[in-house]
Formats: structure tokens, C-alpha cells, sequence
């Protein structure tokens, strides 16, 4: 693709935005050409939200100014941005569930007949022909609510296309996606780009952006830290990643050198399956898992979304039913039938999704500290012993470089990497035995990323078993005494940490290698 | 959003934040001073205290209903709740439905006003605790289970009762709705001590805190290790029990348990708790902003009341005052948020 060769289609001159003295974008600069895809990277807090914000008419910026095909684009409504042909395409998806494809591609807009009424079957065949260029072949009658989060991502894109959109911008489009969704995405992404849409692809995961985008435009801080361009390969990690954090790329996930650990079993689980839940059919379920955790060590769980590992997280932490198995916690069998039994016994769980599974968003940072300590915190009346609680959380401030205001302050306002330090003290101030963390980093800056693996580092050292679920192999790779591979509910393969590499864990994570699939997998594989 | 202009956001929104903690008391005050000018004798402290006296019988059930609403339930039973206690509580005042109309006030028929208070609460706590289990156990939604018991303890009160009233109880028991403690009527003397309590509960126990983080996020708080149906069982079992105290009450002070009693009460004690700053949506409230509220309620109707504006006008007042001050709550915090 010469992209040299197409005239450009956004230019980002110099642009400027204060918030109340605060500047959250300085001078910021880019371009993006038709039939490109621009990848538009930096750490949380760098711009990127403002700079959206901007470009999709939800405010103008305070200086500078944006031309786009040719004339000064000055959308006064995030409506009035898709009119002028720029369309943005948000995490949190805005399709109506209960609606169709069909309806939700032409809402506001439906195609009418003579009277004035809805024609139902221009509708259906107009929408029909969008869906197939974005590679779906859902009937557009379908209810959106049965699409997956894949699907309805790609009616999103189809109703940008039907909107005429010149440029699609979209917000981490890949989050939510299990790896072959992903695949499925950016060959799309390629495919609109051979029509000659411009894409800005917003997003975290380095590997994605590398492997798709023709150019890059990285922020740090609010200011603009460097495009990136392909030249003959593809983007380069180290390169996006000290453009991104302004240092060398050597020093993050600094590889602490793996101990042999010589622990004791902490937890042991034989056989384990869970119930297959007949309202939601697709479900992982466990089929006959065996592993074991030793005192101060890191267990990496190397699994694809849809392998089992989240599957047997909350199986072992009593918030799943277990069909069969056994679970034996320093060589006593238990039972957990629910979190606060697996609690009680000494387990915690760091769950995946931070924002529906471990925050309480609108409630202070020391509440959300202490919800599972409420006994330890509270007198034998039932009374809180408010200042035990605020000297346990001032401790792991300091131990965990917590960077908070207050202790009263809303979890809400502090960034994804101190929310997850809050939930890490949160299990801490239970001493656990055994500490499971699913996706500790998900939504976390790469700089604290860093600092959450150290801290899990620590962990394991002064005794803790820690089990890491982790689908970022250089995450797996960089913390884990021991790694295991999880594949379709079953364990595939288990190794020392520094035996391993990504290419043996994604063979084993990706590939199957039994004959026969487990009777019970059938319809599992995405 | 970077540490810089998270700090500066929230300096500039200390006002907001400020308004959003004392707005209904600023708006509580501003209609006292402004009832006081259109007609002097509203602050004679008589006045105040027979305000007192008239919000106590709703805000004892508000007081309930805030917990309700903080795990971001709703209890719409409490009216009928309200109706069914009282009867119950008068029939063991009465020792039975024999003589309904008589108003002899002889108690040597009935078991007491003890046994009536009893009854009363722990008819409505247990009432409380079945809808609870309801919501929990079927997985039928607050708003429909609460709607069935509407209808449901409606229809028990007219039964038991008769669709009558049953009326005359002994003089120990008519003071808890009549009577005085120096200038303070007996039922605003209940009505603060609860308010203290559910306070103090709520703030500085570790139940209040695992209600807030139910209401907050409930599978947060399952994973947490909070028995999270346990917890939403119990607030339906407070706000049943404060139902059966507020019969109590209400029926001390009219002398007589009325199959009729407490229609539309549901309405007034929600409104209370909302316009007081409790979210529908759980997790942010408090006992304080539910007090403001119902004292609010009960100011706006007595103060147009004395200024002889139609109870058909207060109505229409009311309403419109319920949808300004969450209108306004909003608009508060989006400026906080932005």
C-alpha cells in the first residue's frame, strides 16, 4: 500500500486542551491518510481519551486546528462528527440489544416506502449487503442481544460504513475479543483499508498495532512523543514502547531470575470438572484439571479467553459449582461452596474484570480496602475500628506505592494500575495462603505493569502461593517460577519458567494435540 | 485521567461537592425562613414540633427504606405493611377482633401495649424477611415481590379487620402517639432516637459497610466474601420492622388501627429517601440526607397547609419538588464528574 501516494484525509494541527488550568493536550500534531491505519498509542493519562473526545465532536479542543478532506472540521455534536463523515467506535458498544442487525444499522434512519411508512424489506436487504462487507452472515433479523461482542463490534462497523464514514476511529476494539475474533478484526481492518477507509486504531496491545498498523502516532503526558512508520516491516515493539514510557524497553518486565522452589504444596487440585450450565451452553467447563501450587512460588496460568483458566480461578475460589474433584488446601480436603468459605480458608482472587468484579466504583478507597477484612477490621461489636483500618491501608500505601489523594477519595478517580494496588492490599491485609490473580495487568499502564509484577514478585517470597492468569505471554514469561498451559478445559503442558518461551506456550495454549476432543468440548472450540 | 488533573478537578468542584452534601439542607432552611416570612407564627416552636410529630410515622419507615435502597432495592409493600402491623397490633391490644367498635379503653381485656408494640414489629420484621427470601431464593425483582405484597397485606388487613377499623386503647398506649416529654411529642422522640441509631449502624459498623458495597457492586461484593443475599434479605426484614414500629405509632396516635391507613405511603417515604441523596441505583446515601428529606416533605405540607394552599396543590408541589432535587442532584454531579 503506498501510502505516500493518498492525499490525507485528517490533519491534527497543534492541537490544544485545558480542563479547568489543567492541560491534558499540548500541541499535539498527526495525520491520517485514506486507505491507511493509524495507530494512535500512549499510556493511560497520555491524551489518547481527549484526543477522541475531540475528533468525535464530544468537545472542541481550546487551540489549534483539524482539517479534515480539505476543510476545518469543526463538529458541533458527536452526531454532527458522524455527518461530517467521522465515526467513532467506543469500548463500551452503543447498539440497542433488544433491536435488530437491521435496525440498528439504519436507527434514525430507516429506509420508508411510499406512505411514508418503514419499509421492512429494503431494510433487511440493504443490511444484509452492509454486514457481508464487514465478513458477517448473521441474518440482520438476528436480535442483537444474541450476537457475541465480536459480532455486534462488526455491526458497529457496518453501520459506520452505511454512514458513509471516511474515517473510522476505534477505542480499544480488540479488549473484549478472544484471539481469533481478533484475527477476524484485523483482516477486516485490512480489508476496509484496501477500500480505501482511513482507520485510527486506538488500543493497548502493542502486538495488534504492530502487526496491523501502517503508521503511528504515540502520546505521553499530552504532548506528542513520535510517530512510528513502517518501513518495509512491521513496527518494531521495543521502539513503540520507548516512544511510549520515554525510556529503554529493556527495563520493563525486567526478568527476575526464577527460584527453584523447593515450597511445600499449598493447594492441590485432582480431577476437578464443572457443571455445565444449561442456560449459558457455550460456557468452559473444567474437564478433569490436576495442578498443584507450592508455598512462594508464582504459578503462571498461560491460557487463551475461552481455555478454562478464569473457569478454574473461580472454581478453586468457591464461586463456581464443581461437578467432581477434589480440592485439598495443605493437605486437608475443602469445599468451598462460596467465595466466603474459599475466603475464610486463606484463598483470594483478584478477579479479571476490575471494573464489574472487584471495585466498588462510587465508594472511597478505604471501603473498597477493607470489604474483605470487615471482621478483622471491626471490634467484637460489630463496630468498625476505623483506625486500625486506616493504618493497614497507609501501610500498603507505602508498600505498594499506592499514589492516592485520601483515603476517602473514590476508587473511580484513581488510574487502572493504583485501583489494582487497592485490590492487591485488599487480599493482603488477609495474609492469604494462596493468592490467585486473573489478568493482574489488564487495563493497566505499562509503567505499572512493571510494579504490579514486582509486587507479585514480593508476594511469592515472603510465602504466598501465587497462582498468575495471565493471556500476555511476556507477562507469563517475565514473573513465573513454573507455568502451565490451559487448553479447551483441560491442562496441556507444564514447565519450569525458564525453559519457556512464547513459542512453546502458544503451541501448547493454541494447538490441539488429542486425537479426540473431550466429549464435553464439543461446540466450545471459538 | 493523570494525578494533576484529578487534583485540580476536585478543587474545582469543592462547591459542587459541598452543595451536593448540604443542598436539601439549604433548601430545608430556605423554606422555613420563607414560610416564616409569609406567615410569622410557622416557627412558633408548636408548630415545629406538630411538624415533628407529622413526619415521624413516614420517616421512621424512610429510615428502612434507606437501607432498602442503598443495596439498590425497593420496598413498595410498607404502606399496606403499615395497615397490616397496625391491625395486628390491635388485636393483641384489644385481645381480639370481638368488640372492633367498642372504644372502651378498659386494657384489661387486651395483653398490653407491650405485647402490641411487640406484635407489630415482628409481624412486619417477618413480612420484611419473606419478601426478602422472595427476592433472593426465586430471583423475582424487589419491585414485583414488594408490588405482590402491596396487594397481598391489602387484602390481609381487610380481613382480619373486616374492612373496619378497630379502635380505643388504653392510655399507655395512646402516649406513644400523643404524648409530650417536655415540649417534644413522644413519636419525634422515636422517630430521632431510630435515626441515631440506623446512623450510627450504617456509618461505623461493619454491616453498614457491607450493605453500601452490596448496593455498590453485588458481585463485587460476593466475591469479596460478603453473604450478599443474606445481607439483602436483612435490610427487608429493617424496613419491615420499622413498618410494624411506625403502626405502632400511628396507631397510638389516632386511637384506632384503620384498614385504610398508610395508602400511598410508599410514595412519600421513596420520595423522602431519594430527595435526601440516596441513589436508586445503590451504593451512595445516607441516614442524615434521608431525615433532611422527610423533614423537608413534612415542612412543605405543613407550610402550605398554613397558608391554606389545597392539599390537591400541596400534591402537585410535592411532586415537582421530588423531580427538581434529583434533577438538580444530577446536575451536581456532572460537574463533579466533568
Amino acid at each position: 500500500m503506498p501510502a505516500e501516494a493518498a492525499p490525507v484525509l485528517l490533519a491534527v494541527e497543534g492541537v490544544t486542551k485545558h480542563f479547568a488550568g489543567v492541560t491534558a493536550l499540548s500541541d499535539v500534531s498527526l495525520d491520517v491518510r485514506s486507505g491507511e491505519i493509524l495507530g494512535l498509542l500512549g499510556e493511560n493519562g497520555a491524551g489518547k481519551s481527549t484526543l477522541l473526545k475531540i475528533l468525535s465532536g464530544v468537545m472542541p479542543p481550546s487551540g489549534g486546528r483539524i482539517i479534515f478532506d480539505g476543510a476545518e472540521y469543526t463538529p458541533s455534536s458527536p452526531q454532527d462528527a458522524k455527518r461530517l463523515g467521522i465515526v467513532t467506535i467506543y469500548q463500551e458498544l452503543s447498539l440497542i440489544p433488544t433491536l435488530t442487525v437491521a435496525e440498528n444499522i439504519f436507527i434514525g434512519r430507516a429506509p420508508t416506502g411510499p406512505l411514508g411508512l418503514v419499509s421492512w424489506r429494503r431494510m433487511e436487504q440493504e443490511s444484509r449487503a452492509i454486514i457481508a462487507r464487514v465478513g458477517l452472515t448473521i441474518d440482520p433479523l438476528t436480535p442483537v442481544s444474541a450476537l457475541s461482542v465480536a459480532e455486534q463490534q462488526l455491526v458497529e462497523i457496518a453501520r459506520a460504513l452505511s454512514l458513509k464514514s471516511r474515517l473510522i476511529i476505534m477505542d480499544e476494539p480488540t479488549s473484549a475479543l478472544t484471539e481469533t475474533e481478533v484475527q477476524r478484526l484485523l483482516s477486516i481492518m485490512d480489508r476496509l483499508r484496501k477500500d480505501h477507509v482511513a482507520i485510527m486504531f486506538v488500543t493497548h496491545r502493542l502486538e495488534e498495532a504492530s502487526a496491523i498498523c501502517d503508521r503511528m502516532t504515540v502520546l505521553r503526558d499530552g504532548r506528542l512523543a513520535g510517530h512510528l512508520d513502517r518501513q518495509g516491516g512491521p513496527i518494531q515493539l521495543p521502539a513503540i514502547i520507548e516512544k511510549m514510557v520515554g525510556r529503554a524497553a529493556s527495563e520493563l518486565y525486567a526478568r527476575p531470575a526464577q527460584r527453584a522452589v523447593a515450597g511445600d504444596v499449598v493447594l492441590s487440585v485432582r480431577g476437578l470438572r464443572t457443571v455445565r450450565d444449561p442456560e449459558a451452553p457455550h460456557a468452559i467447563v473444567l474437564d478433569g484439571v490436576d495442578i498443584d501450587l507450592k508455598e512462594g512460588e508464582i504459578l503462571g496460568v498461560a491460557g487463551l479467553v475461552g481455555s478454562g483458566r478464569t473457569e478454574l480461578a473461580r472454581a478453586i475460589f468457591g464461586a463456581d459449582r464443581i461437578a467432581a474433584g477434589t480440592i485439598t488446601l495443605d493437605g486437608k480436603p475443602i469445599a468451598p461452596a462460596s467465595p466466603a468459605d474459599a475466603i475464610k480458608l486463606g484463598i483470594g482472587l483478584v478477579p479479571e474484570d476490575r471494573k464489574h468484579q472487584a471495585i466498588f466504583a462510587a465508594l472511597g478507597i478505604l471501603p473498597n480496602f477493607s470489604v474483605a477484612s470487615l471482621g478483622r477490621f471491626s471490634t467484637g461489636f460489630g463496630f468498625m475500628a476505623e483506625r486500625r483500618e486506616r493504618d493497614a491501608l497507609s501501610g500498603f500505601r507505602k508498600m505498594l506505592s499506592i499514589r492516592m489523594a485520601s483515603a476517602e477519595q473514590a476508587i473511580e478517580g484513581l488510574s487502572g494500575g493504583n485501583q489494582q494496588k487497592v485490590i492487591l492490599a485488599r487480599w493482603l491485609a488477609r495474609d492469604p495462603k494462596v493468592l490467585i490473580v486473573d489478568e493482574p495487568t489488564r487495563g493497566v499502564d505499562v509503567g505499572a505493569k512493571a510494579e504490579v509484577h514486582q509486587i507479585l514478585v514480593q508476594l511469592a517470597a515472603r510465602g504466598i502461593a501465587v497462582m498468575m492468569i495471565s493471556s500476555e505471554l511476556p507477562e507469563v514469561l517475565a514473573v513465573s517460577d513454573r507455568i502451565v498451559t490451559m487448553r479447551r478445559g483441560r491442562i496441556t503442558g507444564e514447565m519450569p519458567g525458564v525453559e519457556a518461551n512464547e513459542e512453546k506456550l502458544m503451541e501448547l495454549m493454541a494447538l490441539d494435540r488429542r486425537e479426540t476432543p473431550p466429549q464435553d468440548a464439543e461446540g466450545q472450540a471459538r | 485521567m493523570s494525578m494533576a488533573e484529578d487534583q485540580n478537578q476536585r478543587g474545582g468542584a469543592t462547591l459542587a461537592k459541598l452543595l451536593m452534601s448540604f443542598g436539601p439542607l439549604l433548601f430545608l432552611a430556605a423554606l422555613v425562613v420563607v414560610f416564616t416570612v409569609l406567615k410569622p407564627s410557622f416557627i412558633d416552636p408548636i408548630n415545629l414540633f406538630n411538624i415533628t410529630r407529622q413526619i415521624s410515622i413516614t420517616g421512621l419507615i424512610a429510615l428502612g427504606m434507606t437501607f432498602v435502597i442503598l443495596t439498590a432495592g425497593i420496598d413498595l409493600s410498607v404502606g399496606s405493611l403499615l395497615a397490616f402491623c397496625g391491625m395486628v397490633a390491635a388485636v393483641v391490644a384489644k385481645g381480639g377482633t370481638a368488640n372492633t367498635l367498642s372504644l372502651s379503653t378498659s386494657g384489661t381485656q387486651g395483653f398490653g401495649w407491650f405485647a402490641a408494640l411487640l406484635a407489630a414489629v415482628v409481624v412486619g420484621a417477618l413480612a420484611g424477611g419473606v419478601q426478602g427470601l422472595a427476592i433472593t431464593r426465586l430471583k423475582v425483582p424487589p419491585f414485583v415481590v414488594t408490588l405482590g405484597g402491596l396487594t397481598v397485606f391489602r387484602g390481609l388487613t381487610l380481613t382480619i379487620s373486616n374492612g373496619g377499623p378497630i379502635s380505643g386503647f388504653d392510655a399507655s398506649m395512646r402516649w406513644f402517639g400523643t404524648g409530650l416529654i417536655g415540649p417534644v411529642p413522644v413519636p419525634a422522640l422515636i422517630f430521632a432516637f431510630a435515626a441515631i441509631l440506623c446512623h450510627i449502624v450504617l456509618r461505623y459498623t461493619r454491616y453498614g459497610r457491607a450493605v453500601y458495597a452490596v448496593g455498590g457492586n453485588a458481585e463485587a461484593a460476593r466475591l469479596s466474601g460478603l453473604r450478599v443475599d443474606r445481607i439483602l434479605v436483612s435490610v427487608y426484614v429493617i424496613v419491615g420492622f420499622f413498618a410494624g414500629l411506625a403502626a405502632f405509632v400511628l396507631s397510638a396516635r389516632l386511637n384506632s388501627s384503620e384498614a385504610v391507613a398508610g395508602i400511598g405511603y410508599e410514595l412519600t417515604v421513596i420520595s423522602a429517601v431519594v430527595i435526601g441523596g440516596t441513589s436508586l441505583f445503590g451504593g451512595i446515601g445516607s441516614v442524615g440526607g434521608t431525615v433532611v428529606g422527610a423533614a423537608l416533605i413534612g415542612v412543605l405540607q405543613n407550610g402550605l397547609q398554613f397558608n391554606n394552599v389545597s392539599s390537591y396543590t400541596q400534591s402537585i408541589v410535592i411532586g415537582l419538588i421530588l423531580i427538581l432535587a434529583v434533577a438538580f442532584d444530577r446536575w451536581l454531579k456532572s460537574r463533579v464528574r466533568r
